[in-house]
């Protein structure tokens, strides 16, 4: 029994994403001696909360045998509306307005990807391609976005702290912003959502095999709505929490993630045919992501070549996961095979 | 489901495609709406002749593009893969030709110049085609990856700078006009064109590509090597890219990793709008080319409105991405109904 679980456990991603990180931490380690210090942990932390509020949605769509690469779009005009023209310049009050303003606007934007996805069936790649273009267009054009400050109450936000972490040996600080929470508040709710709920069951049994599971009781259209709902949301918080980290609203500084997170989402075992993706498995690979990008400098890589670098780990991520699939069905075209000539 | 049953609608009512008409008649309206609006500059000969120079760079991508589109795939690597058969081109022509060289020494560095370009292209698209068709790995992953792949080493070889002062004989070549009007980008935009259209409707190969991006599995059981095809298809998209790659370095007389970053969307753009099917199966390139006409007209237009800034035109892109998807899908849905009908 034991034995049977261990080798599951082997043929998962997860447990060799999680090797892969100790391998890489070490080797870090060794070369440059700062990896295991406080503050390098706490900086990896602060710069894994952005991408992995990012993969939780992006997980989930792929999971539902779809692909999104508009969130970033949708979190930067998101984040970029709430902040320069909804909320006056002054504004002191509660940041749980920004938050919520800006979630709604994301949800909005992710309703036109989930009309366009759930109900006309589109491909989702070519939707989300376009609203993309749409949003970033709408942003660069009619409100002619530029770098600029954030209210008091968002910078305010942005300076809570948990706790700071000190290396005394290069005199470097770093602090864990409370941001942190939020991204284990939404790990938390879906998680939730995802294991105990027949909406959260849908999402995966679409991905499955959607005509299975549209027989099988599941309101394909409903689902998937409320799914791109969800990420546009979800989007939408990303951005405030990105605006208060970084303290001042980039219209581009989120443009261009979709691609790493996407890599990371599939680094960590979500499979890209859909059906199969774990939270765990997300949230490794997005920490194995964020430790690469940043110990590119000092495991000695030239930053030119960090873009080819992601490159060559997305391509070499998806080979492998699309090589497990490709193993476990001719291992059960194998297993089923004799059985069958055995019932003749 | 509905992808099907419009040719078959089509079919039904002779030879003549209404997806064609159609297009010609959006071209028309665009070219009237535009003669009316800006009777003064558009579709003035010199209009003509400034448009001839914009379009081949990207319509030769959007022709590859539209190819593995049919197979039921996509090239979301065709820029990455231009950038860097020219930057591959540029660094050759900058470390061996000797300064102050006669043209006519330059020339045989030019030759080699061009067929390394087109070997780079031919590389990259097997790079491509081999995670495909090999390792299984969705066309839209492979192809992110790819053109993250291309752009980082293009970025990685030049240190993210242009690579300039190519010998002025090379975009004097690129420049060249036949019968004092048709620029050489043009006329080889029209033998792509037409090679394209013949390899896809008079030849085996064609075929070929049909039947896997209408049934892959039906292709395979029917004795067709799916990989060689999808490869060899991946390969032909990646040597145009290349070629548009040595037109763009013509036009701006260097190369850089990141020229033309717009275009993958509006070659995606292009094939939609032309009549491929993003499922695969179906599309003509004689649609691609009228549809790259429409974009060209629109895009002339616009630049005349000084008043329009440049972000909008990624609102317009977009837009008319979304609209398009959504006008085809009903535009199908109502030929299935009538098909269903006749049939019955």
């Amino acid at each position: 029994m034991t034995v049977l679980t261990s080798r599951r456990m082997l043929g998962r991603p997860e447990p060799w994403v999680f090797a892969a990180i100790v391998a890489l931490s070490l080797l870090v380690q060794a070369r440059s001696g700062q990896f295991f210090t406080g503050n390098n942990l706490v900086d990896l932390a602060r710069a894994l909360i952005v991408p992995g509020l990012f993969s939780v949605g992006c997980m989930m769509v792929i999971v539902s045998g779809g692909i999104d690469v508009s969130f970033t779009a949708i979190a930067s005009l998101a984040m970029y509306v709430t902040d320069k023209v909804i909320l006056p310049e002054d504004y002191g009050g509660s940041v749980l307005l920004a938050y919520a303003i800006s979630a709604g606007l994301g949800l909005l934007m992710g309703a036109l990807n989930g009309v366009l996805v759930a109900f006309l069936r589109l491909p989702t790649l070519i939707v989300t391609l376009g609203t993309a273009s749409l949003y970033t267009g709408l942003m660069f054009g009619a409100f002619a976005a530029s770098a600029s400050g954030v209210p008091p109450a968002i910078a305010a936000h942005g300076k809570q702290i948990l706790f700071t972490a000190v290396n005394n040996d290069l005199g470097l600080t770093s602090t864990m912003p409370v941001h942190v929470l939020i991204l284990a508040g939404v790990l938390f709710l879906v998680f939730l959502l995802l294991r105990y709920t027949m909406l959260g069951r849908g999402i995966y049994a679409i991905g499955g095999d959607e005509a299975a599971a549209e027989r099988a009781g599941f309101n394909v259209r409903a689902i998937k709505m409320f799914l791109y709902c969800l990420v546009g949301a979800l989007a939408g918080v990303t951005g405030i929490v990105r605006i208060s980290m970084i303290d001042y609203a980039d219209p581009s500084s989120m443009l261009g993630m979709e691609l790493t997170v996407i890599a990371a989402v599939v680094l960590g075992g979500t499979r890209v045919t859909g059906g199969v993706g774990t939270l765990t498995g997300t949230i490794l690979g997005v920490a194995l992501m964020t430790i690469l990008e940043n110990s590119l400098i000092l495991m000695g890589i030239p930053t030119y070549w960090s873009r080819a670098f992601t490159g060559a780990i997305i391509i070499i991520g998806t080979g492998v996961t699309a090589r497990q699939i490709g193993l476990t069905r001719r291992r059960d075209r194998a297993l089923s095979t004799p059985s069958k000539g055995a019932q003749a | 489901m509905t992808a099907i049953g419009a040719p078959a609608a089509q079919r039904a009512r002779g030879s003549r495609d209404p997806n064609l008409v159609r297009l010609l008649v959006m071209l028309v309206f665009v070219f009237v709406l535009m003669t009316i609006l800006r009777p003064a500059e558009f579709a003035t000969l010199a209009d003509f002749n400034s448009m001839m120079r914009q379009f081949p760079e990207y319509g030769i991508m959007a022709i590859g593009m539209s190819l593995t589109m049919i197979t039921g795939g996509i090239d979301l690597g065709v820029v990455g893969t231009a950038n860097l058969s020219a930057i591959v081109a540029a660094t050759f022509l900058i470390g061996t030709v000797p300064v102050g060289a006669a043209p006519a020494q330059v020339v045989p560095y030019l030759i080699v110049a061009v067929l390394l370009a087109l070997a780079t292209g031919l590389a990259c698209g097997a790079i491509a085609g081999t995670l495909i068709s090999r390792f299984n790995i969705p066309a839209i992953l492979a192809t992110l990856g790819t053109q993250q792949l291309f752009t980082g080493i293009g970025i990685g070889i030049t240190s993210g700078r242009p690579q300039s002062h190519l010998p002025l004989l090379y975009s004097k070549i690129g420049n060249t006009e036949f019968l004092h009007f048709f620029p050489l980008s043009f006329v080889l935009f029209v033998v792509v064109a037409l090679a394209v259209g013949f390899l896809l409707s008079r030849t085996r190969f064609g075929a070929y590509v049909y039947m896997i991006g209408t049934n892959a599995k039906a292709a395979r059981y029917a004795g067709l090597n799916n990989a060689s095809i999808i490869l060899r298809t991946y390969m032909i998209s990646g040597l145009l890219s290349s070629v548009a790659g040595l037109i763009m370095m013509a036009r701006a007389n260097s190369a850089k990793a990141d020229y033309g970053a717009p275009y993958t969307l509006q070659c995606v753009l292009i094939a939609v709008l032309g009549g491929i099917d993003p499922n695969g199966g179906f599309g003509k390139i004689q649609g691609v080319t009228l549809a790259i006409l429409i974009l060209q007209f629109l895009s002339s237009g616009l630049n005349m409105f000084n008043s329009v800034s440049n972000f909008y035109r990624d609102v317009i892109w977009g837009g008319v991405l979304i609209l398009v998807l959504v006008f085809n899908y009903f535009f199908s849905r109502r030929a299935n109904r009538r098909a269903i009908r006749e049939a019955s």
